[in-house]
């Protein structure tokens, strides 16, 4: 039983080899970063108020010195502090990363809600009248980016309907009808394609596993359709789907990006683009590296999960 | 002996071609401002209507095409020529360019795709100059690994030992032998690199991350045109259906070249 601690291993070596990665990164660019971040609109930047920064931002020590210091900090929790008002950015990113799981979430369970159950019904339909619409509006569903239809959604039910605010966000404490409203959008705007990818996965693995000896058994058998199909069809084919679905949701912990800009909601990626904009190094490398290792240990979990789930993989 | 689907492949040339042909059409100057007009409605002189700058929307929409597909296309082909080098190395060799070429595929899987993106226009600043390397590097590791697993499959066939026996250079082999081979699974993603760049660019571009403007492009188009979707709504909906359209049909190619390179072998 090697293969668990060797699989741990790898996934820590990752996240130090990431975390160096960005370290490195922000400080291979082409320039003074602290010189960079001063000069404004072309204009040449005050050299007294460059050393400074280089000083605060402990830009002035070797590399190697301020590599392991950096690594240090980071091991502690400690991310810096945002070069825009100094405040945390440990903190800004707890405060903001439990807002973005929430919407990933919400999206996940519209996805799986409907993804699974469609995909079920079309494959055991297949090339009725159900399946071809719903595969053909997946098609649809998968070709529009998620800003386009965010953007589509915020003109047809805030602009025109008024049937619920343009975008924004309010803590569940204060006002949860409020908190819900605002999450239903960006949640359904993920949703979409989302969905049409699980409608698929789905479609495809039950339309693969109904072929298989063993559901001609269970027919044979003589047991109700409905037993099949849940107990020995859909249990077999949302092996491969519940991991493409877990995966996929960690792209979505950067992706949210854009519906968190289209509807104005204040998640992690809002942040990221805020610290963007802003040349914001300390902001930039903390939510990258967070992203990055939450992304790293969903994929780890995936691989257990599945581990458990098959033990073929175990033992190979 | 199957073949592609001819729909989406014509959709995706027909799409191709009138990029191509974009600056030899006569058509409005994409960057002319007539702020006397902006916004107006369709015209004969516009049959799309101005922007809010009072650019002509149709030429802009036509220019944008031949930007997002120079940065699929580009990216796409700069990823696999560089990660069909690095798998074949890799596959061939085996050893130590095997571990650098799949390890360091390994190292950009970490990185949620936009996140990569994101950080790399933060360091570089936007521009489709950048844009076109960054998008290669997140397409890297599909290509390396679809080209080392299909080079592991080819060298252990009986035609590339004859290759070696006769006495051909490592060089040869892997480009006259192995190469062919593999080019099926390597088609497949190129299709889809290049579909996925096209989302990733117009989303880029729609931060203000990408394209950097006056230059046209669909992401942009869209993002300016969300200020005045109340009094203009067209204005927005043109570049969504026009980037959304070609995404699904590109997406048909990928599906139609998927089943076609899935049938042969």
């Amino acid at each position: 039983m090697s293969w668990l601690p060797r699989r741990c291993a790898t996934s820590l070596l990752l996240i130090w080899v990431v975390a160096s990665v960005v370290f490195l990164a922000i400080r291979l660019v082409p320039g003074d970063p602290a010189e960079l971040l001063l000069s404004q609109g072309g204009v040449a930047p005050d050299p007294a108020a460059v050393s400074e920064l280089r000083t605060q931002l402990g830009l002035d020590r070797p590399i190697l010195a301020q590599y392991v210091s950096n690594l240090r900090q980071v091991l502690t929790g400690d991310l810096g502090q945002s070069l825009q008002d100094g405040s945390s950015v440990s903190e800004q990113i707890t405060l903001r990363l439990p807002r973005t799981l929430e919407l990933i979430c919400a999206a996940a369970l519209i996805a799986v809600v409907l993804g699974i159950p469609g995909g079920l019904v079309a494959a055991t339909d297949r090339n009725g009248t159900f399946d071809h619409v719903s595969s053909y509006a997946a098609a649809l569903a998968m070709a529009v980016p998620v800003f386009v239809v965010g953007t589509l959604l915020v003109l047809l039910f805030a602009q025109y309907l008024h049937w619920v605010p343009a975008g924004g966000y309010v803590p569940l404490a204060r006002d949860p009808v409020r908190h819900l409203t605002l999450l239903a959008m960006p949640a359904l705007t993920i949703a979409l394609g989302l969905t049409a990818s699980v409608f698929r996965m789905t479609r495809a693995a039950v339309l693969d596993e109904q072929r298989r000896d063993h559901v001609r058994t269970a027919w044979a058998k003589g047991l109700t359709r409905r037993r099949v199909l849940l107990r020995h069809v859909l249990r077999n084919a949302l092996m491969p789907v519940v991991t493409v679905f877990a995966l996929h949701l960690g792209t979505l912990l950067g992706g949210t990006v854009l519906v968190e800009y289209v509807f104005n909601y204040p998640g992690l990626s809002g942040l990221l683009v805020e610290a963007v904009n802003a040349r914001d190094y300390p902001e930039v490398q903390g939510v990258v590296l967070v992203i990055s290792v939450l992304f790293v240990a969903l994929n780890l979990a995936v691989d257990l999960l599945y581990a458990v789930l098959d033990p073929r993989i175990r033992h190979a | 002996m199957r073949f592609v689907r001819r729909g989406p492949a014509i959709a995706v040339a027909a799409i191709a071609s009138l990029a191509i042909a974009v600056p030899y059409l006569p058509l409005a100057n994409p960057l002319h401002l007539d702020i006397a007009h902006r916004l107006a409605g369709p015209s004969w002189a516009h049959p799309l209507g101005q922007d809010e700058f009072g650019r002509d929307v149709l030429t802009r929409l036509l220019w944008g095409a031949r930007t997002s597909l120079a940065v699929a296309g580009g990216s796409a082909l700069l990823a696999c020529v560089g990660g069909v080098l690095l798998g074949l190395v890799g596959g061939f060799w085996r050893g130590v360019p095997e571990f650098l070429a799949l390890r360091g595929m390994d190292v950009v899987l970490c990185f949620p795709p936009l996140l990569l993106a994101l950080l790399v226009v933060t360091l570089i600043g936007p521009g489709a100059a950048t844009l076109i390397p960054v998008l290669a590097v997140l397409y890297l590791p599909g290509f390396v690994r679809v080209t080392y697993a299909g080079v592991l499959t080819v060298c252990a066939q009986d035609y590339v030992e004859a290759a070696r026996a006769v006495g051909a250079r490592p060089g040869r082999i892997m480009l006259r032998t192995i190469l062919p081979n593999v080019a099926g699974p390597v088609l497949v993603q190129v299709s889809l690199a290049a579909a996925s760049a096209v989302v990733l660019e117009s989303g880029l571009s729609f931060l203000g991350l990408g394209v950097v403007p006056p230059a046209p492009s669909w992401g942009l188009m869209i993002g300016s045109a969300r200020a005045t979707m109340v009094q203009a709504p067209l204005l927005l909906l043109w570049p969504c259906a026009a980037l959304s359209l070609t995404i699904l049909v590109m997406n048909a190619l990928c599906d139609a070249l998927r089943d076609w390179v899935g049938g042969q072998s």
